[in-house]
């Protein structure tokens, strides 16, 4: 098995996941779309040094990875292979913004610290929030309630078709790099003329693949409009799930949970 | 039963770069025959069996489906009674469970849900898959992906069914149980492949296919035994019409009872 089709096994383990049953696989999926349209907003509406802000927001994944079964090892997995892209953000931060902001006991902790941490919080509260929805309702669910919320079908369309031709391209690659392989005899380092030609294969084959598909989706009636078999209806449970979330969201947003619970501590101990 | 009725007359077709793939091809074919198209390599049998569900339109001459000319405007009606299984099932399962796949078509038909579920069960159960049902069609072997493809070219209640090499990549015994899953269909069937032996037990007539042009067409016994004909095609004679290979007698090129 070669590192790519490894690569694909990983791939569906989302959608694998998403074939569980749970309450939270239950509710319609725009109402899991929404919810995380929230969270998001809300995330990114903190300012860049407020880290103790965005602290209460770990419930919320929390609360969706217990009730949706989702095993934390695979969130990790996925939180693991996004995170250079975090890092690499805010990696500067504490070399370019050096102003102390925060004195904790004897030590400072300067600004640029204070919004690299922030960054980290938010990447892990945002992708995990994105992961878990995937994981509680498949990928083509999403996009078909993005559809029904109004986005244009030719954006769901082109999301519909890029996780579908995921596996086409890298199957098309595998078997290159194979081909390759075999014949390359382990002989010193692939010439980029050699990558640029197999790269070059690659782009073509697998547009005369969309092509052969397109073709098959044609003679069966396919015109364009994306039709899903089980339409879901919206209940009495997804509305109260949105007015919960965003009921949880606007307080950590606006109620300062966290001085309140820190003025109560030292209420308490004093 | 005219919409059963597939005619070609005069069939003219050039790929973009002016190769000619079809040179002046008619036949017609009556409600519920089973047709082989047979020829070699780059003979234009693909290309023919494009047209039929008007995902090539020809350059001259013309295509009929029943009552319908293949052109854009009667699509719908077209590939509402022609079912194509193509030749390469990965091509055609593109929903990420087998039931949405099979689903797909009737969908798009636009039938009520509860119509649409009876035909996805009862197509999965007349190709032996409907144990798969939930898979991924990507994690199928290479002959439940092609059950698969067909039940879902069944699902659409098609009046014909067109396939492209249908036994291509089966082992020998997945290759005999699509042999007999085909043998039960009613459909008018029109069948292009290399397996000419496969051909020779499910089709009663066989149009061969030579450089764009017919070379031949007729009941399949007189044509699968022409070793001329073949050669000339680019063809051989069926392994069953050839002699016995240890005492090289020959069974006289009759299809097995």
């Amino acid at each position: 098995m070669t590192r790519i089709e490894a690569g694909i096994g990983d791939l569906d383990t989302l959608d694998r996941l998403a074939a569980q049953d749970s309450p939270i696989h239950r509710l319609d999926p725009r109402a899991k779309v929404i919810a995380t349209a929230l969270f998001l907003l809300t995330v990114v509406s903190f300012s860049k040094y407020d880290i103790a802000g965005l602290t209460p927001l770990f419930l919320y994944p929390a609360v969706l990875l217990t009730v949706g079964l989702v095993p934390v090892r695979v969130l990790l997995r996925y939180l693991l292979i996004a995170c250079p892209f975090a890092l690499l953000v805010g990696v500067f931060n504490p070399l370019l913004d050096r102003e102390i902001v925060v004195r904790w006991g004897g030590l400072g902790i300067s600004g640029g610290w204070l919004s690299f941490g922030s960054i980290v919080l938010r990447f892990l509260l945002t992708a995990s929030a994105v992961l878990l929805l995937l994981a509680c309702t498949g990928y083509v669910a999403v996009c078909a309630a993005l559809g029904r919320l109004g986005a244009p079908h030719l954006l769901t369309m082109q999301f519909l078709m890029l996780y579908r031709f995921i596996f086409i391209l890298t199957d098309e690659g595998s078997r290159m790099v194979r081909a390759h392989g075999l014949r390359s005899f382990g002989a010193g380092r692939t010439t980029i003329r050699v990558w640029g030609s197999l790269a070059g294969h690659l782009l073509l084959r697998a547009y005369d693949r969309g092509l052969r598909v397109h073709a098959a989706m044609l003679a069966r009636g396919f015109d364009g409009t994306p039709r899903t078999l089980r339409v879901s209806r919206w209940s009495l449970t997804d509305t109260a799930f949105v007015l919960g979330c965003g009921l949880f969201l606007a307080l950590v947003r606006f109620g300062d949970p966290v001085d309140r619970l820190g003025s109560w501590c030292v209420g308490v101990f004093r | 039963m005219s919409h059963h009725i597939v005619e070609v007359k005069d069939l003219e077709y050039s790929y973009p770069d002016r190769t000619p793939a079809l040179r002046g091809v008619s036949f017609r074919i009556e409600h519920g025959e089973a047709v082989g198209l047979v020829g070699a390599n780059g003979a234009g049998k693909s290309t023919l069996l494009l047209h039929l569900n008007g995902c090539l339109f020809p350059e001259r001459g013309t295509v009929r489906i029943g009552d319908y000319p293949v052109t854009r405007q009667t699509l719908p009606q077209i590939r509402r009674s022609v079912g194509t299984v193509f030749q390469d099932p990965n091509d055609q399962l593109f929903m990420p469970t087998v039931e949405e796949d099979v689903a797909f078509g009737p969908i798009n038909l636009q039938l009520p849900p509860e119509e649409v579920e009876q035909r996805v069960v009862r197509s999965l159960e007349s190709t032996n898959s409907l144990h798969l049902r939930q898979r991924p069609p990507y994690r199928l072997s290479g002959g439940e992906k092609r059950s698969v493809a067909i039940a879902a070219v069944l699902a659409m209640s098609p009046d014909i069914l067109v396939m492209d090499e249908p036994t291509s990549g089966l082992d020998p015994r997945a290759r005999r149980r699509l042999m007999d899953l085909l043998a039960g269909f009613t459909h008018t069937k029109i069948i292009a492949s290399h397996d000419l032996d496969m051909i020779l037990s499910l089709c009663p007539r066989t149009i061969v296919l030579h450089q764009g042009t017919i070379a031949a067409d007729g009941p399949t016994a007189a044509v699968l035994a022409d070793q001329d004909l073949l050669l000339r095609s680019g063809l051989e004679l069926p392994l069953r019409v050839q002699g016995c290979p240890i005492c090289g007698r020959s069974c006289g090129g009759h299809p097995r009872p």
